[in-house]
């Protein structure tokens, strides 16, 4: 009887405390969420180290769940228990969770840094807020890399070459998903950049790009996992394959394969934090924090020492520097870097938010056949 | 006639007994509660809530409950659009939603059926407010009292009678539209007169105050209502007859039903917010979709979908799930076959090693069974990729030329390949339980009675060995018919099941429904293969020792 007098009045106290702080009290324990391997280190280095540092008795935890986090985070809201602080997602995952109701809304001249030169966050950020919800960190881009031995003296110099099996023969790796496929093969099938949307959104437009995929479909090995096509390459099982730009340089400069980056027609994307929704007022507030932190000009510019994805702010450009390890000079490695933006593609977001389940089921039975 | 049997305590032996049998039963099913209630809880509830996805389809109604009342009486057949009743009540209906962030949900969900629609609801409900403003702006000029959130206070709160009904209407629209409690004090409550003299305002602003004081916890009486009251009032005064009124605010009213306060047209108006508002397509989607349940989701699954005429297929370019629904029984089963070929022999050697040679050999089938399934299906692509071991060998000694080298991987064969050894154990060891039970003296018995070895081991074994191979194709064969992860790595594009598009639909496109009814079917189609089985081999026949 005693004892669980104690209980309850320990309990009230708890209770009553929790609600008491509530107000500018932030939870000092967060669970971030990311992709896993260079990528999460590059943030753990950049940014969440030293957040942990300058702000004592607060503690990050990793969950590797990114690939799947839409759907884990819609799962968690049903079951009203949400347990990650703070997601790091791809754009167009951002507008899904937006729509949905499951990220929060950001005001970003509020919520995020302004640049140090006064600028306002939105204006920094500029058109890569693509979403209420999104907090972009990086843009990085979908792009082509070959084996410098396989090609012979004539390295390819742009992305039709992908289509091009009479010159470059061998197998070539392509993700197993219509998005930028359809894309590329129109542009190589004589589509002009500006209009490649505007046909894809046609009947005739799907079979078009599909007929040019069709012509080298036996020649394709489709991947799944970003990690595929560095290995592919490496082992000589494809001349040549589409991933995403940081892999290539770290297939390249930090593992030193015959890989050489064709930047032709690279499409670029955009990586960047959400908040759920859902979270307790303390939880939310700790995690506005870190936001507002970890995005800001210095720490997205120091990210770029550990990984080879541009920084999303205009203000953090300037201060990119060398490898943190390599030592070499980042800029020219970066999508964004003139020398290699000079023919890019913007993923369109609003377009594949539409067109992505009537395309993929497309692609998909056409895969089959 | 004999005498009924008394037990030692007097009540007749046939209840005595019952009774202990009775206690007996409580006890053992109290024993497995804990277990039962476990199974319940986290297993039979959450798959059954989850396979209910496949027919629920409440959203629609729940987001857009007038818009879909009025497109009842909508003939879709006819050639014309809505009705600008129809218009309005979307108007209505996607204010509110737009404020709960449920209009892109919606879009979501309808776009799995119309391409396009995602687009169209999420970039209608960041211009409602244009079309409120055709109202708002005129009323705010003509007196500026109408910015105030008290004057409408004042005006829609009770004061001699209260619309119960119309309360508890909208406390049901609130609570289906955000999916939540909306019971419980609101510091408000409408006027009856009010709500007879204008019912649309008095509508939207009872939602407006349900949805302040429930979902943002402010007070009804202190803020500024939504806009879309502005072109509800100025449809209200089109016809309200004020001369009886006098209460709150009935001179300010009077000279908005005198100023003849603008009401938007709705039908231009969304289409001039977007032009698709203007055609049949989106309201003919919205109408077909609008049941509390759907088909529609297995139609979906089986290549069809649901249109305004009934059921229609998919266009062909698009057919794909039957395809893989066959492709995965078939590999299945081709699967399941290997795995019996291969594990037979295995499973006789362990049987009959002597203990310690047999331990050994256990040890090595168990091996990668405790290996990662990933490890293990990664190591399959090292070995049969074409510049992997196997081909490398098979150059090395000549077999086949280098520039030929074989295509083992991200095909059917490299499916087989890999399943077939990742699900081998779980043929052989049912197989081994069963063949240890079977007495070597039948088989000599038979030899000694004049049989050759074949017809001792066919006639007199393996009938024998039948209930292992049983237990073992079943275990096989339901599992193969689940995975996903080895054919995802090793199919290619046409090594793939039916689970990969489960998968894709569950974590990349968020069509539960769908991926809750292709699961159903896969499901269903388990059931009637294990009731073929129990009609051909019979059930009891399956042995796991």
């Amino acid at each position: 009887m005693k004892l669980a007098k104690t209980l309850m009045a320990t309990t009230a106290l708890t209770v009553a405390s929790g609600t008491a702080f509530a107000d500018g009290h932030m939870a000092s324990e967060m669970t971030l969420v990311s992709w896993g391997g260079a990528y999460q280190s590059s943030q753990q280095n950049a940014y969440v180290a030293p957040y942990v540092e300058m702000n004592a008795g607060v503690t990050a935890v990793w969950d590797e769940s990114s690939a799947e986090a839409v759907a884990k985070l819609r799962a968690m809201n049903e079951a009203g228990n949400v347990t990650w602080d703070v997601v790091d997602v791809v754009a167009a995952d951002a507008i899904r969770l937006c729509d949905e109701g499951l990220a929060l809304e950001i005001d970003a001249d509020e919520q995020l840094a302004a640049a140090p030169d006064g600028t306002s966050a939105s204006d920094d950020f500029g058109d890569l807020l693509v979403s209420d919800c999104f907090i972009p960190q990086i843009v990085y881009s979908t792009t082509f890399g070959y084996r410098t031995d396989l090609v012979g003296d004539t390295p390819p110099t742009e992305v039709c070459a992908v289509f091009d099996t009479d010159a470059y023969p061998g197998k070539r790796s392509l993700e197993k998903r219509p998005i930028n496929n359809m894309e590329w093969a129109l542009l190589c099938d004589g589509v002009a950049k500006e209009d490649v949307y505007d046909v894809l959104a046609t009947s005739e437009g799907q079979d078009q790009a599909l007929a040019k995929l069709d012509t080298i479909k036996d020649d394709v090995i489709w991947w799944s996992a970003g990690a595929d096509t560095p290995q592919l390459l490496a082992d000589g099982e494809v001349i040549m394959g589409s991933t995403y730009n940081g892999r290539l340089f770290a297939a390249i400069e930090e593992q030193d394969q015959p890989i050489g980056m064709l930047w032709d027609a690279q499409v670029f994307d955009l990586d960047g934090w959400i908040i759920p929704t859902g979270l307790s007022p303390e939880r939310e507030a700790r995690a506005l924090d870190f936001v507002k932190f970890a995005t800001d000009t210095q720490r997205l510019a120091d990210q770029a020492k550990y990984i080879s994805y541009g920084p999303a702010r205009l203000s953090s450009a300037p201060l990119v520097g060398q490898h943190a390890e390599l030592g070499i000079d980042m800029a020219p490695h970066m999508p964004t870097d003139p020398e290699n933006a000079k023919n890019t593609f913007l993923y369109n977001y609003e377009f594949w938010a539409d067109y992505r389940d009537d395309i993929d089921a497309k692609f998909q039975a056409w895969l089959a056949q | 006639m004999a005498e009924v049997m008394l037990a030692a305590d007097g009540t007749p032996l046939k209840r005595s007994l019952a009774r202990a049998l009775r206690r007996q039963k409580i006890r053992a099913l109290g024993l497995i509660a804990p277990l039962l209630l476990f199974v319940l809880i986290t297993f039979i509830i959450p798959i059954g809530s989850m396979l209910f996805r496949s027919v629920e389809n409440e959203i629609v109604s729940n987001t857009l409950p007038y818009t879909v009342q009025a497109l009842s009486s909508w003939d879709a057949e006819q050639d014309a659009l809505p009705s600008e009743d129809t218009f309005q009540a979307m108007f209505f209906d996607m204010f509110i939603a737009a404020e709960a962030k449920r209009h892109t949900r919606l879009g979501t969900r309808l776009n799995y059926e119309t391409t396009g629609l995602s687009s169209l609801f999420r970039q209608s409900g960041r211009k409602l407010d244009d079309i409120a403003d055709v109202s708002y702006e005129p009323l705010e000029d003509l007196d500026k009292a109408w910015d105030d959130g008290e004057t409408w206070y004042a005006l829609m709160n009770a004061r001699d009678g209260t619309d119960e009904s119309l309360l508890a209407e909208q406390r049901g629209r609130v609570a289906r539209l955000t999916d939540s409690e909306t019971l419980g004090d609101i510091n408000f409550a409408p006027d009856a007169e009010v709500a007879a003299l204008l019912p649309l305002a008095a509508r939207e602003y009872t939602a407006w105050a349900i949805y302040v004081a429930t979902q943002d916890g402010r007070d009804p009486a202190a803020r500024d209502p939504w806009e879309a009251i502005a072109p509800a009032l100025a449809l209200d005064l089109q016809t309200a007859d004020l001369s009886g009124y006098d209460g709150p605010a009935a001179d300010m009213l009077r000279a908005a039903q005198d100023a003849n306060l603008p009401a938007p047209d709705f039908t231009a108006a969304f289409a001039e917010i977007d032009e698709d508002w203007g055609k049949r397509v989106p309201w003919e989607t919205i109408k077909t979709h609008s049941g509390k349940f759907t088909s529609g989701y297995f139609l979906n699954a089986v290549d069809a979908q649901k249109t305004a005429d009934g059921m229609a297929w998919q266009p062909e370019n698009k057919q794909i799930l039957i395809t893989l629904f066959g492709r995965t029984i078939w590999m299945s089963m081709l699967i399941m076959c290997s795995c019996i070929l291969l594990g037979y022999p295995i499973a006789w050697l362990l049987a009959n090693l002597p203990m310690r040679q047999a331990n050994l050999l256990l040890i090595l089938v168990l091996l990668p069974f405790w290996t990662s399934l990933l490890v293990r299906t990664s190591a399959w692509k090292v070995m049969l990729q074409q510049q992997g071991v196997i081909n490398d060998v098979l150059v090395w000694i000549g077999l086949v030329a280098d520039d030929n080298r074989l295509i083992i991987i991200n095909n059917q064969f490299g499916t087989i390949v890999s399943m077939t050894h990742i699900l081998l154990p779980f043929m052989i060891l049912p197989m081994y339980s069963v063949m240890q039970t079977i007495q070597p003296t039948y088989l000599r018995a038979a030899k000694s009675l004049g049989a050759t070895n074949w017809t001792a081991f066919w006639r007199v074994y393996f009938p024998q060995s039948i209930p292992g191979i049983g237990a073992g194709s079943i275990l096989v064969f339901i599992l193969a018919i689940g995975y996903y992860i080895t054919p995802e790595i090793v199919g290619g594009t046409k090594g793939v099941f039916i689970s990969n598009r489960i998968a894709y639909h569950i974590s990349s496109s968020l069509n539960w429904g769908l991926a809750a009814a292709l699961g159903t079917i896969l499901l269903v189609a388990v059931l009637i293969l294990y009731w073929a089985y129990d009609k051909i081999v019979g059930i009891d026949n399956v042995k796991l020792g």
